[in-house]
């Protein structure tokens, strides 16, 4: 029997408004449990777990990612800079489940703080991380005691391998009436993406997008083939964006160019800047061919555990810190 | 002003230098692009919902609103006069914005009317006002066929039902936010 099974059914027909964490076992349980199952998912494929430290000097200019700033330092809003200083330095298959913060993101799949379980893998491409990705989550499910099909607000997913793979020329083809180009070009993707494309993604089998326009993958090598295209891809369920992984740029040069890229895009936007993540290429010089991985834990646990909103995942919102709100 | 990412469900926002309310929120944002603020708008004045997406660059004025006492004058072609009790300034308002008070409101009515940039946009009116019915059938005693009530006109044209023991020339109370009978007022 999974641990907290057994005294999770009679609590949850109260006003759920008047404490909400007291109604939020089932979930919590849930998240512990998933969190260990991944532990030994990876443990069992011989990678090294790693902690890479929260407050950085140089978060990735990242144009639409705002770090938190912490005294002259900044908190992480993802460890992949220093995940792959790692790779560089030797470490070849390394994962982290760690907290990441990004500025201003507040919504139902949302929060400012929120968990991300993060894995490199040397030697592979993008390709083979999502056959590696599809084996994580499947041997997770399992191991929680769950169905392979998953119940989520209304659709049912079935997780038997191989998953859906669409790329976005073809996702944009078949949803919308505009090429990912011109998308680009009257500065429309995102919302394209947003309203008519990821609701339809991952309805009845999770599925991978991929094959991203060059633009869009600041850390991701392009395609050998096609270099107008980075060799990204997200992975969707219930419509929901659960991960977010490619093929790393290896090329110190040329990540140069694109984090300077980055960085005019952030002022003409008025962002701020942050310093140039200078050890970091250094490092890319190291480092031969590698795939790496984010996934959101807290929307997973939204999808196992069918809620609706991500605040129902964790045990305290921003909001419920506030002193003057609700216990 | 506020930014996109003060926008919330219930906020207040100017469009076109109309005031609106947020009555649906959702915040996405995808892949590694950028923060979309999708929002249902209701007119505050009209009442008509319109949908906007909105970007962590867009910045919104707040609407800000007065609520000042007033009393009502008279009416003329479906014009409402109004009278600041402080200031003794006087504004008109017309049928749209006054909406269903006209039924309950008499010469002389002490209101709460709601501006926004010195536009009047909405009229509140005590919970309970006193009404004299003007046209009303007579009570017959024993009548079990009319039932429990029976219809009445008030001074202003309104029709409701009300105890059949109420009679032409009675003084009710009326609910003004249900439209429906409270009282009778003794006399």
């Amino acid at each position: 029997m999974i641990p907290g099974q057994e005294n999770m059914s009679h609590e949850s027909k109260h006003n759920q408004d008047q404490y909400p964490v007291k109604f939020r076992k089932e979930q919590l349980w849930l998240r512990a449990n998933m969190i260990q199952a991944i532990r030994t998912f990876f443990i069992d494929h011989q990678y090294l777990e790693v902690e890479t430290p929260s407050l950085i000097a140089s978060p990735a200019p990242e144009s639409h990612i705002d770090a938190i700033e912490a005294g002259n330092l900044y908190l992480q809003s993802s460890p992949e800079l220093l995940m792959k200083r790692l790779v560089a330095a030797g470490y070849n298959k390394i994962f982290q489940i760690c907290r990441c913060f990004r500025k201003d993101e507040r919504g139902r799949q949302h929060l400012p703080e929120f968990t991300m379980l993060e894995w490199y893998r040397a030697g592979i491409d993008y390709k083979a991380l999502m056959e590696e990705c599809e084996d994580l989550l499947f041997t997770v499910v399992k191991a929680l005691g769950k169905e392979q099909k998953i119940h989520y607000q209304g659709q049912t997913i079935d997780l038997e391998k191989p998953w859906k793979r669409i790329s976005v020329r073809q996702a944009f083809d078949r949803y919308s009436s505009i090429t990912p180009e011109k998308a680009l070009m009257e500065d429309c993707f995102d919302q394209i993406m947003v309203t008519m494309i990821e609701p339809h993604l991952g309805s009845t089998k999770p599925t991978f997008l991929y094959d991203y326009p060059a633009s869009l993958g600041s850390l991701a090598r392009l395609k050998p083939d096609e270099n107008d295209l980075a060799e990204r891809f997200e992975l969707y369920m219930a419509g929901i964006e659960l991960a977010n992984g490619f093929s790393e740029l290896v090329d110190p040069e040329e990540q140069e160019e694109r984090f300077k890229k980055d960085r005019e895009e952030r002022t003409r936007s008025g962002k701020v800047n942050y310093p140039m993540p200078k050890k970091f290429l250094l490092a890319l010089k190291d480092m031969s061919d590698t795939a790496g991985i984010a996934l959101g834990i807290d929307r997973l646990i939204m999808i196992l555990g069918n809620r609706e909103f991500i605040d129902d995942v964790v045990c305290f919102t921003p909001d419920e810190l506030q002193e003057n709100s609700r216990p | 002003m506020y930014n996109a990412s003060d926008l919330r469900k219930g906020l207040k926002i100017q469009i076109d230098n109309e005031p609106y309310i947020i009555t649906v929120f959702e915040f996405s944002k995808p892949g590694k692009g950028q923060a979309l603020y999708r929002c249902k708008l209701k007119n505050m004045i009209s009442g008509i919902s319109i949908n906007r997406t909105y970007r962590s660059v867009d910045t919104f004025k707040p609407v800000s609103l007065d609520e000042r006492k007033m009393q009502y004058l008279y009416e003329q072609d479906n014009e409402y006069c109004l009278m600041d009790t402080e200031n003794y300034e006087q504004i008109f308002m017309n049928h749209e914005q006054i909406g269903d008070a006209h039924n309950f409101m008499t010469d002389n009515i002490d209101v709460t009317i709601l501006f926004f940039e010195e536009r009047p946009i909405d009229l509140t009116l005590p919970n309970f006002v006193d009404l004299t019915v003007t046209k009303a059938d007579p009570w017959v005693k024993g009548d079990s066929v009319s039932g429990d009530s029976k219809p009445v006109t008030l001074e202003t044209g309104y029709t409701l039902r009300v105890p059949p023991f109420i009679e032409e020339g009675s003084k009710i109370t009326i609910d003004t936010r249900t439209g429906e009978y409270v009282t009778r007022v003794k006399t």
